[in-house]
């Protein structure tokens, strides 16, 4: 009544890291904002809304956006957003 | 393994005529030290007045690479110089160097299998005394842990108990393709850890497939990773969409796939494995875990897997896999991305054009009524009955699908604000885009039903079909 049992792992057998988010920083003044639609509908509407108000206290915003919400974001819109922003923000909207 | 590095060994098993044909030869070789060891698969007390060596766990039956038994073999420094099977009365004189042996024997006999090569047995050998070549971490579990919890415990299935997949039975489910256990695959998503042919093994295993379904999973695999079926976004949406594949071909038949009575449900076991595979990959290998990656709102029964084989018993209905490329003849798998199904219900239809009027009010309904050409998917499952009802009026799959697709058109103003720009008030337009509505036929004969397969967002900004020839 000794018996084992051998099975063999389903999984990646990686063990999942746990990263801590950036610490926000205290101030946007001198950072550019990446705005990323992800293309869902009025998306847009969101992201223009907080332009507007972005520029109203003179922060810089640039533009981005996913050909498609279905499918993950092109590498080079994802390193076009890394070079060229300090921050991001991401919509997603119905 | 202990064997004498010179001299003769004998291996036997009680369960063979031969080998009790000649039991009392193989005592008299052993008493007068012309054999050095016997084995004995069956019975360590046989063949009886001889000091038999225990092999019932067929450890030397399997490093000897025996196929038959009585199986004599010569060894000389460690190494093997001659094998006799069965009994041939001059190979084993060879072998012995005796000129009279066995001369009350018959001149031979045929001897019987070996216990190592029953059906089964030799991936169980291959595991506990070979070099497998697999590259899996391997995880014990000892007694008295039970097998079925653990794997629960360890977050390895969809809710449902999986089989254990023991190295054993993945070495067989490996025997079911050409393809090497170190392949990759590709990235799994929605985490994209890479999947390599083992490791869609180990989950066929877990799904219940047997090895001849495995190229279909495998194919499945393949076409699941098409970017054109956008996998990451149908595992990770809120629509909670699944995979739902669809078998052509001999294959379909060859491994006992359902057509006919509720070919989209339960009851048979290919049906119900080869996308659950998947499935199980993407919980697995893409760690999706609903209310994690998995986003699903509420997603549906079909996300534990759907696949079904087409009804291609009638000539006259083109099978979908030709309609999408596929050279009669050959097996494949079309994958469709979708989020539940539906059932249509006309049992006083008896014509083609009050059929298709029925089907297309049905069809229209997708996603909602007032939605149109806004990336909508659907798949159309055409029951015995009304295929009969379309090929008694002549119309065959391209006058259905082309018919279907005309009635779904409406008009804008009944079309939610949005989706069509371009329309003014009076405009027809389409309820779906093209290629987006898949016909396809299954089911039983008996019941005036179509059952549609609900897609999700389709077209090159969605997810769309993709299909992949079956090889082995």
């Amino acid at each position: 009544m000794t018996q084992s049992t051998t099975l063999l792992d389903p999984t990646s057998e990686k063990t999942g890291g746990i990263r801590k988010p950036k610490a926000p920083p205290p101030s946007l003044d001198g950072l550019t904002v990446g705005f990323l639609d992800i293309s869902k509908p009025q998306g847009d509407l969101f992201l223009d809304r907080l332009e507007t108000l972005f520029g109203e206290r003179q922060i810089k915003v640039k533009r981005f956006a996913k050909p498609t919400s279905a499918k993950q974001a092109p590498e080079e819109v994802i390193a076009a957003i890394a070079e060229n922003c300090d921050v991001v923000v991401e919509a997603l909207a119905d | 393994m202990n064997l004498p590095d010179d001299g003769l060994v004998l291996l036997v098993k009680q369960d063979c005529e031969t080998c009790r044909m000649i039991a009392p030869l193989a005592a008299d070789m052993a008493k007068r030290g012309i054999v050095q060891a016997i084995y004995s698969q069956d019975n360590p007390s046989f063949p009886e007045g001889a000091d038999v060596r225990d092999d019932r766990d067929l450890e030397t039956s399997f490093g000897l690479d025996t196929q038959i038994v009585p199986m004599l073999v010569r060894r000389e420094g460690g190494r093997e110089t001659g094998r006799a099977e069965g009994w041939h009365r001059g190979e084993w004189q060879n072998l012995t160097g005796i000129n009279d042996l066995g001369q009350d024997l018959p001149d031979q006999r045929p001897g019987c299998g070996s216990l190592s090569v029953s059906p089964g047995m030799a991936e169980e050998l291959q595991a506990r005394f070979g070099e497998t070549g697999l590259n899996a971490r391997e995880v014990p579990v000892d007694f008295p842990e039970d097998t079925m919890e653990q794997m629960f415990d360890r977050g390895w299935t969809d809710g449902l108990p999986v089989v254990p997949p023991t190295p054993a039975r993945v070495l067989r489910m490996l025997q079911g393709t050409r393809r090497k256990a170190d392949e990759v695959v590709g990235p799994i998503p929605p985490s994209g850890e890479i999947c390599t042919v083992e490791k869609a093994a180990i989950n066929a295993v877990m799904a219940g497939c047997r090895p001849e379904y495995f190229p279909v999973v495998l194919a499945a695999l393949d076409a699941a990773m098409d970017p054109d079926f956008a996998w990451q976004g149908l595992m990770s949406t809120t629509m909670g969409a699944g995979v739902c594949v669809v078998v052509n071909g001999p294959i379909a038949r060859r491994i006992g796939m359902n057509h006919q009575h509720g070919s989209l449900g339960h009851g048979n076991r290919a049906n119900a494995t080869i996308a659950r595979a998947l499935q199980l990959l993407v919980i697995n290998l893409g760690g999706a875990l609903p209310g994690g990656t998995d986003r699903s709102t509420h997603g549906h029964p079909g996300k534990f897997g759907m696949a079904f084989a087409e009804d291609e018993t009638d000539d006259a209905w083109q099978p979908l896999a030709q309609a999408r490329g596929i050279a009669p003849g050959k097996s494949a798998v079309t994958v469709f991305g979708f989020c539940g199904t539906s059932i249509n219900n006309t049992e006083t239809v008896r014509d083609a054009e009050t059929l298709t009027d029925s089907l297309s009010m049905c069809l229209n309904a997708l996603y909602h009524p007032q939605h149109a050409e806004g990336g909508i998917a659907g798949m159309l499952v055409l029951s015995g009955e009304y295929w009969r009802i379309y090929r008694e009026a002549g119309w065959d799959r391209d006058r259905i699908e082309k018919s279907l697709l005309k009635q779904t058109h409406r008009t804008a103003s009944g079309v939610e604000a949005g989706e069509t720009s371009y329309a003014t008030e009076g405009d027809l337009v389409p309820k779906f885009g093209p290629g987006d509505l898949v016909l396809v036929r299954t089911g039983s004969n008996a019941g005036l039903f179509s059952t549609i397969i609900h897609g999700w967002g389709s077209g090159p900004r969605g997810s769309q079909p993709v299909t992949r020839e079956i090889v082995p």
